[in-house]
């Protein structure tokens, strides 16, 4: 399958993305690793006129200690978050979640920034990173602004990033090696989850995130009250589907979902949480 | 546009359009037809190529993303006529049946090996999740990967 036409800029900085994007407007899209993007080209859901190819800013891609958080550049590829020492000392659950991306061959090109501005709910670092409390750092042509998670998933495919923007930075807090949990159902191994249910402690608190349950990624936070309120696991998660609106298609119906979500969280909160 | 790849050591330049993929200019531009386009879209595996030494597959990229890259393809594994120790082990264990995902296999269990040089059967499933066979001789492909990490 061919994608449309576009004419192809390689870019080389940061300030000549917001260039282009401020020139092309909507008919541009930034092109990281190109996992998503590029199969919705080639069945031409999406046709952009221009695409800026940030693939080879490099000082784009890190992952660096800030002592109260991480830093994590835009374009740092799965691969890298799954191999990450600094991860697995200070957020064990992004290494752990980020190993579960795709395949070898989706991570080694995939990057973090793409996963977040493409804002799937099928994908799995969303979901993390909203329940992380995680924050974004945009750019634009009035300067930088600093997003929270919870608010910057808007809808499937919709972000709070304006059409001039471009993520740059990924801030997490320091969680430490603790134990997580993440349960994706699929029927092939590398397929994008039909259901997702994440677990973990951080900052003293439970957390539980949903993948593909809703437009957006969801934090299960019926869930997580009901274990603040002393509810065994069992009981918290059969709050788990309250709140969702779980899609319905050729894999799942949202009620086979909303079970799916209700077994999935009791397996993920028995893992994570002992 | 102008672009340049180094294709198992040969440097290959061509014209070409922006949105030609990666696997075209490999078939079509410098004739390497060894790897194959299975489902087109992302799943199967079989267009797996190694660019900068790491699996990728090569139906999911566009050439000018390789622009400057060194490409790795099934043709470029032998050395002196000989079988590189992976394709000499899916011989060896009869790790094919139709053979079409083969060339997939390979350069994701080449890429496989270099990340974990001592793999757990566990390990080769996990890290060949990303390729398909659909005659589901996954039992013999296992079994030479296996092999091939044996061979020092």
């Amino acid at each position: 399958m061919i994608p449309a036409s576009f004419e192809y800029i390689r870019v080389d900085s940061t300030e000549q993305v917001i260039a282009g994007l401020a020139e092309y407007g909507d008919e541009a899209k930034i092109l990281a690793g190109g996992m998503s993007l590029i199969p919705l080209m080639k069945l031409r859901l999406a046709t952009p006129t221009v695409l800026l190819d940030a693939g080879r800013l490099d000082d784009l891609s890190y992952i660096s200690d800030k002592g109260d958080y991480l830093a994590l550049g835009a374009l740092t590829r799965h691969r890298d978050l799954e191999t990450s020492d600094l991860l697995a000392k200070e957020c064990a659950v992004l290494r752990g979640v980020a190993a579960e991306v795709g395949d070898n061959q989706v991570r080694h090109r995939g990057t973090i920034g793409g996963s977040v501005a493409h804002g799937d709910p099928a994908s799995d670092l969303p979901a993390v990173l909203v329940a992380l409390e995680a924050e974004f750092v945009v750019e634009g042509p009035s300067g930088s602004r600093t997003l929270a998670s919870a608010n910057f998933f808007k809808g499937f495919l919709e972000t709070e990033l304006s059409e001039t923007e471009i993520l740059t930075e990924i801030r997490v807090p320091k969680t430490g090696a603790t134990n997580w949990s993440y349960h994706k159902f699929n029927r092939r191994a590398q397929d994008w989850a039909i259901v997702g249910a994440l677990a973990f402690r951080a900052q003293d608190s439970s957390r539980v995130a949903l993948v593909n349950m809703g437009s957006v990624p969801i934090r299960a936070t019926a869930v997580e009250q009901a274990l603040a309120s002393g509810a065994s696991h069992a009981e918290a998660a059969d709050q788990a589907a309250v709140g969702t609106e779980a899609p319905e298609d050729s894999n799942a119906s949202s009620a086979y979902r909303e079970h799916l979500s209700r077994v999935l969280v009791k397996r993920a909160l028995d893992e994570a949480l002992v | 546009m102008k672009i340049s790849i180094s294709v198992n050591g040969d440097k290959q330049t061509h014209d070409v359009e922006p949105r030609t993929l990666l696997v075209q200019f490999l078939r079509e531009q410098a004739n390497l037809t060894g790897t194959k386009v299975g489902c087109d879209t992302s799943s199967c595996g079989a267009c797996t190529v190694l660019v900068d030494g790491e699996s990728a597959k090569s139906c999911t990229m566009f050439a000018a993303q390789a622009d400057g890259s060194a490409v790795t393809t099934i043709e470029g594994l032998m050395t002196d006529g000989k079988f590189n120790r992976v394709q000499q082990s899916f011989q060896d264990e009869h790790g094919l049946q139709c053979g079409f995902c083969t060339a997939g296999m390979v350069m994701a269990a080449v890429s496989l090996l270099e990340e974990i040089p001592n793999p757990t059967e566990s390990d080769v499933r996990i890290g060949l999740e990303g390729n398909l066979c659909r005659c589901t001789g996954y039992h013999n492909i296992v079994k030479a990967v296996m092999a091939a990490a044996r061979v020092k």
